[in-house]
């Protein structure tokens, strides 16, 4: 262990590792954005990483470094040598792409780097540096994960299926169209009905956070400040609820609904839904009105209010924020149903979206209305959560979530 | 002296206290009892029983009715059928309202007319059976008759005996479910597939988590974008998975080929080990925003005094990280094993839409889909829907032990 604390061990291993790290993420990047052909070389990050890493050791003036590097690294990548190779894109696109790596490699290994010096170091530099080197991956390594899948159905919508089979790294979007490129979207909406489904979605994930919220709160309350026998046991046991698979509701519930003919009705699935949300959203509640001072109440019930007025005129408006919490995280989950909305619904006319996506999966639709479907339902959702992230990760951390 | 002992036993107001919250809380009970409890207990009902999709139809008794002929030879005639091919109905009888203007001739022997109303008694109907009733009939008016007589729908009403209630019972699913080597696969799948996609979304959220915990510009975007995964609609992202994957056209196979990883496409979602593996990732991808944001929440309550205090110790950050922090973290990381295998192990959504439970990945839950509706065996379907139970009453067991105890559920 003590030989890798030296600077000039530390430095290139390091080295190495970045920039072949940063040559996969570049060649990626590039390959997604323009659809030419970038690949990474592990031979030339090793040549180019283990020197690099000894010179970037304790530099002061990084800017040098920097540009010195990208200069070096376009240079390379014109010739054709560097840890990104390209064969037959135009020069322009190499010189760009060499920029961009230059910048990759050297500001993070800089950082990495900054600390360490050109002998041993003690053992707390030495983490530190491996640490950074881990942070800086983690960052890029996240980032693309969650952003490749969700690039790639945006894109996807915006093409059609002919280009995608030609080359399936071919994002680039054809401009001339104008606002033709969002034509699987017109599509949709005027051929496959998705103004419906979009309203009906809305409509039951709306109706279901209001029944949610109208069984939950009494309950919430109830659990939190009443005194019963059973209430120990009923507050552990809420969340038992949430053991129970949806699948193996989902089979009974699909018979009674048959034979009742609720099945493929708007009224079956709002007596559903609520219930799934029911538990968690009582939880989450009585964990808030536990929170909430007892004198206020208290002193409403000395002025000659009765319980339910409490709830009514003190308790609801103190607990206004966890209230917006809950039904934004009830709200999502109503949105995102799938399975019982799959089983439940038949008649078009009622679909909702996440059942209507599932309706477009099929080898004669093209697939870019099946991505533009996607993208329809994600949207709504992602924008109301980013909207209100503050409250949704409050109400996430605090209901202690089903997935 | 009045005594001035407090009262022992449950005073009229703590009864009243109790009434009260009984009463609140009794739409919740009600409405899960309806939903949850009801059907668990239908499960273990329908589990014994030999159904199959179409017995959700009872048999029953059709009819329609035509007026048919002209002069002497008018007649209204009932054809009356059973609607299914395997069960008898009993007790059928028909009803209708003669139009007025309408003379009914010798009526046949079932038939009685009590004014203008007809009663017909069929008695049993065989199954597949079909029987033709003939009343002849003369009228001034054929047409308006005509009119009138189909109008007026006939009743009909008669019993069957439905699979559902009736006293057969069958072992019959239990041996079809633990048949052979398909249930020790299914079992294997879905052991593989709760441990390791636990344990990943557990330890990539810890990474995660680690990477934020430090406050910098852009920190809160990240987050935000981190979540992307989770809150995003299942099925959206399934299909994105779906297509980025694919073996014919999928972005990741061309970016493998061209950066030379492999020869030729691979089929992610279609071959036997790599399937239930690639299964697995996407259930990692997808929840680790989960255990990220509660591993988060937690470091952040950790008293940072702690670390300064071994910092001058001279402690370096992963001797700080296994010995302050990970002890810290051991409660949540803990409860969030257990929620997560139980979820994980109760998932259906994910595979069903990336694999439909082919290619070596066909879990518990994707079973009991795959018996009930491919298979059309509702019964088969419900035996492994107990099987699911009774694995998840031992899970809870071990929830109650350890879990409610170490973070007060």
């Amino acid at each position: 262990m003590t030989l890798f604390r030296h600077g000039y061990v530390t430095g290139p291993v390091i080295g190495v590792l970045w920039v072949f790290v940063a040559a996969v993420t570049v060649s990626v990047a590039m390959s997604f954005a323009t659809g030419a052909a970038f690949r990474p070389s592990a031979f030339y990050a090793l040549i180019v990483g283990a020197p690099l890493g000894v010179a970037c050791l304790g530099v002061r003036r990084k800017r040098i470094v920097v540009a010195a590097g990208c200069i070096g690294f376009a240079l390379g990548m014109v010739m054709g040598i560097g840890p990104v190779l390209s064969t037959d894109t135009g020069i322009g696109l190499r010189l760009v792409t060499g920029v961009a790596l230059g910048l990759a490699v050297c500001w993070p290994l800089l950082h990495f780097l900054e600390n360490l010096s050109r002998s041993a170091v003690t053992r707390h530099v030495f983490e530190e540096a491996v640490i950074r080197f881990l942070t800086g991956f983690g960052y890029v390594f996240f980032t693309a994960i969650v952003a490749i899948p969700f690039y790639v159905m945006v894109m996807t919508s915006l093409k059609n299926q002919s280009q995608l089979i030609q080359n399936p790294l071919d994002f680039s979007l054809d401009w001339s169209l104008g606002w033709g490129v969002l034509r699987s979207y017109t599509e949709l909406f005027r051929d496959f009905n998705f103004g419906t489904y979009m309203l009906n979605s809305l409509v039951i994930s709306v109706l279901t956070v209001f029944i949610t919220l109208l069984f939950s709160i009494p309950g919430a309350y109830a659990v939190a400040r009443l005194r019963f026998k059973g209430q120990a046991v009923f507050s552990r046991s809420i969340l038992l609820i949430y053991m129970v698979p949806i699948i193996v509701l989902a089979l009974p519930i699909y018979i009674a609904f048959s034979m009742t003919g609720l099945r493929n009705t708007v009224v079956g699935i709002l007596m559903i839904y609520p219930v799934t949300t029911i538990p968690v959203a009582l939880y989450m509640l009585q964990g808030y009105f536990r929170g909430l001072p007892a004198e206020i109440e208290e002193a409403g019930l000395m002025d000659g209010l009765s319980r339910l007025q409490v709830i009514w005129k003190i308790t609801l408006p103190l607990s206004l924020p966890a209230m917006a919490s809950v039904s934004l995280y009830v709200f999502m989950i109503a949105w995102n149903e799938f399975l019982l909305a799959f089983m439940l619904l038949d008649d078009p006319s009622k679909f909702t979206l996440t059942r209507g996506i599932a309706s477009l999966n099929s080898s004669e639709i093209p697939r870019q209305h099946l991505m533009a479907g996607s993208v329809v339902a994600t949207v709504p959702i992602m924008v109301l959560f980013l909207g209100l992230e503050r409250f949704m990760t409050k109400g996430l951390t605090a209901g202690s979530v089903k997935g | 002296m009045t005594d001035m002992t407090p009262p022992t036993g449950t005073t009229p107001l703590a009864r009243r206290e109790a009434r009260l919250a009984w009463g609140l809380l009794a739409p919740t009970l009600i409405s899960v009892a309806l939903v949850v409890v009801l059907p668990l207990l239908a499960i273990f009902w329908i589990s014994f029983k030999p159904i199959g999709l179409s017995d959700l139809r009872p048999a029953a008794a059709v009819v329609r009715e035509n007026l048919r002929g002209s002069g002497d030879d008018l007649r209204i005639e009932y054809r009356i059928r059973n609607s299914s091919q395997d069960t008898e109905v009993t007790d059928v009888s028909l009803r209708d309202t003669i139009p007025d203007g309408l003379v009914l001739g010798e009526l046949p022997p079932q038939c009685t007319l009590t004014g203008r109303a007809l009663a017909c008694d069929i008695g049993t109907l065989e199954p597949g059976y079909n029987e033709r009733l003939l009343l002849p009939a003369s009228t001034a008016d054929e047409d308006a008759a005509e009119r009138s007589a189909e109008d007026s729908a006939p009743e009909i009403s008669g019993r069957s005996d439905s699979i559902l209630t009736n006293g057969t019972f069958t072992l019959e699913n239990f041996a079809r479910v633990f048949d052979g080597a398909e249930f020790w696969s299914v079992l294997w799948v879905t052991l593989f597939y709760t441990v390791f996609g636990t344990i990943g979304a557990l330890l990539v959220g810890l990474f995660a988590a680690l990477l934020l915990d430090k406050s910098f510009r852009g920190q809160g975007i990240l987050r935000g974008l981190y979540l992307f995964p989770y809150v995003a609609p299942v099925i959206a992202v399934a299909f994105s998975w779906l297509i980025l994957f694919d073996p014919f056209s999928g972005s990741a196979n061309a970016l493998l080929i061209q950066m030379g990883v492999t020869e030729e496409a691979i089929n992610f979602f279609g071959q036997k080990p790599l399937a239930l593996i690639m299964v697995t990732v996407f259930e990692i991808w997808r929840y680790f925003p989960l255990s990220f944001l509660f591993i988060l929440a937690r470091m952040q309550s950790i008293d940072s005094d702690m670390y300064e205090a071994a910092d001058m110790d001279g402690a370096s950050p992963f001797q700080q990280f296994w010995y302050l922090s990970l002890p810290q973290l051991l409660g949540i990381l803990s409860v969030l094993f257990l929620l997560r295998f139980i979820w994980t192990f109760n998932k259906f959504d994910d595979i069903f839409l990336l694999t439909g439970g082919n290619a070596g990945t066909r879990t518990l839950t994707v079973n009991v889909y795959e018996q009930a509706f491919a298979v059309s065996n509702i019964g088969a379907g419900a035996a492994v829907a107990v099987v699911i139970f009774l694995c998840l009453l031992s899970f809870s067991v071990v929830f109650f032990k350890y879990v409610s105890r170490e973070e007060g559920l």
